[in-house]
């Protein structure tokens, strides 16, 4: 049986570039809204967690209008000769969108567990508050941030509804496993479905062998373990 | 002075006014837990900011509201000793200790790294974690790590509380040699009267966020202006007053006239003494003394090598008791075998007269 394997590369590229997108966005959301009160912040939160709350289709229906020829971002980058819908950026997009939440609430979980008496020792020793974050509060929140990356690049491999929304179905261009497997199906090709289906569960189990594995190394008390 | 700290902040349950000076030697903030006493180190350290006032050291403004001035805590070069100590525990004790050290060589840090670890008594400890080490040695290591930035003062806030009983009077000792070699102003915030007293030679005495004692410590455990002070340092009796003459005051609650040494120049409040200062008479010339009184036994409460006898003064009849007194193993022996009514006998010169 002779396969394309566009899908798997499209849905790798597409799920590998997401996460790194919302690794950086949902750490620096996490940062700003972690130990900060009130009804303004609270406000922003509700927007942050809508992906999660929202079916997909939904999403991708939102994304759609705002990306579309005539919504606010779509008519700013036709201006420089761009579109994002139907191709290969939308589906980054919406997997972002998509996985965005999962990696603000463990990176936030993270940061608000940790003990703030140890970022004002930081602070009395000298160090400037980046030097803080690299040094005391990113290795301590490691664990959470870690958790929030697969869960976040599980969600992005996983998208369907609304990639299908904003890229639709373009073989080599924006077809992702998910996509491939599902017109599969409609089309009858059930083996070719079950190839699909089995190449994604091995990424996802590869994957999360390969983070449980560095985890390990991670660890301190494993590392004073080897000492 | 090098440290001059002046400054209110409003607290949720009352307004924090630290108003002290420290000189190049440690000063021991007592009071009871939620008076302030950690709040005032925050500020001092700069992880709080006051609502008003200055905070100064070595002539260097810190902190002035008037002039908008707020060094942030990592350029005030002030060394903070948390009271869980706050080890990154992450980081190895010579990472640790070495987090704050200017910039240097890397070799010259090592060197610095270990006479800072032998100076606290931990040679060898470099590589091991936090969580590998026992309270006291954590405690140490903290030390080291505040004195390895070389700080120009250094606040304590309870640094002794996390460790059990028989380790802490260990720890006391070499905190004391420490500081000694500091000879930089040191705040050492403690709610032990005692702790307070061994460590520093003056003591800042803060209750509800008001400065209700500053002095040296002979003079506030000798003469504690109030009966709040008093009883922080310890206090066991007090009685409500009635001037009666010049040396003599009425004692409410004990149903007697007390004679004292001190001039009472403002009215006094309360009259009190200290529970080691009560003693027996035993002969019939003591017994005819000033401030001696009957009195019957109520209950004892045994220690070790002391014992507090709680004693009813004028009538045996009656279940609570007026005064208590502390009186060693050898002296209640010979006590209780006398008959009673006993004759306690408070001697003038140890009754403290007492503003409300």
């Amino acid at each position: 049986m002779a396969t394309d394997l566009s899908p798997v590369w499209l849905s790798l590229e597409t799920s590998i570039t997401a996460t790194i997108i919302t690794l950086v966005l949902g750490t620096s959301a996490a940062l700003w809204r972690a130990h900060r009160r009130g009804i303004g912040p609270a406000f922003i939160d509700g927007i942050f967690l809508l992906p999660l709350v929202l079916p997909p289709t939904v999403v991708g229906f939102i994304l759609l209008v705002i990306f579309g020829r005539n919504g606010p971002l779509g008519r700013l980058l036709l201006h420089f000769g761009a579109t994002v819908v139907f191709s290969w950026p939308a589906t980054v997009i919406a997997a972002a969108v998509v996985s965005f939440p999962l990696m603000y609430l463990s990176v936030r979980a993270a940061l608000e567990q940790l003990d703030p008496a140890l970022l004002q020792a930081g602070r009395t020793l000298g160090a400037s508050e980046w030097r803080i974050f690299r040094r005391i509060a990113l290795p301590l929140a490691w664990p959470g941030i870690l958790a929030g990356t697969i869960l976040a690049f599980a969600r992005a491999l996983g998208e369907f509804g609304a990639t299908l929304m904003l890229a639709g179905s373009i073989p080599g261009k924006t077809e992702t496993i998910p996509i491939a497997i599902y017109i599969s199906v409609e089309a009858g090709e059930m083996h070719q479905a079950i190839v699909w289906s089995l190449i994604d569960v091995s990424i996802s189990l590869a994957m999360i062998a390969g983070m449980y594995y560095w985890t390990h190394l991670q660890n301190p008390r494993a590392q004073a373990a080897h000492r | 002075m090098p440290l001059e700290v002046h400054f209110e902040k409003k607290l949720p349950s009352y307004t924090l006014c630290a108003d002290f000076s420290a000189e190049e030697e440690p000063l021991a903030i007592l009071g009871p837990s939620g008076s302030g006493k950690s709040m005032t180190l925050r500020c001092v350290a700069g992880l709080e900011h006051p609502d008003r006032g200055t905070i100064a050291l070595d002539g260097r403004t810190l902190f002035d509201s008037n002039q908008r001035i707020g060094i942030p805590a990592r350029r005030r070069e002030i060394g903070l000793l948390f009271q869980h100590y706050a080890l990154f525990p992450h980081l190895s004790v010579a990472e640790n200790i070495a987090f704050g050290m200017k910039a240097s060589s890397g070799a010259d840090r090592g060197v610095r790294v270990r006479r800072l670890l032998s100076d606290v008594h931990l040679e060898g400890f470099e590589n091991r974690l936090p969580r590998e080490l026992s309270g006291g040695e954590q405690q140490r290591v903290a030390l080291a790590r505040a004195l390895a930035i070389e700080p120009q003062a250094l606040l304590l806030d309870e640094p002794l509380s996390a460790l059990d009983t028989f380790l802490r009077s260990q720890v006391e000792q070499q905190l004391i040699l420490t500081l000694a070699q500091f000879r930089r102003p040191a705040l050492y915030v403690t709610h032990t009267m005692e702790e307070a007293y061994r460590i520093a030679p003056k003591i800042l005495v803060l209750s509800k966020g008001k400065v209700a004692a500053f002095g040296s410590r002979e003079q506030i455990f000798r003469h504690p202006p109030t009966l709040e002070v008093a009883l922080l340092t310890g206090l066991k009796n007090f009685s409500r007053t009635r001037v009666v003459s010049a040396g003599k005051i009425e004692a409410l609650d004990w149903n007697c006239v007390v004679c004292c040494d001190v001039e009472a120049s403002t009215r006094p409040a309360y009259v009190g003494i200290r529970a080691h200062h009560i003693r027996f008479a035993s002969s019939p010339d003591e017994a005819n003394c000033a401030n001696t009184f009957p009195c019957w036994l109520v209950r004892t409460s045994e220690a070790p090598f002391r014992v507090t006898v709680y004693l009813r003064l004028h009538s045996p009849e009656g279940e609570h008791h007026h005064l208590q007194a502390e009186i060693t193993k050898e002296n209640w022996l010979h006590l209780k075998d006398q008959p009673q009514p006993w004759r306690v006998l408070l001697p003038p010169i140890d009754v403290l007269v007492l503003a409300s």
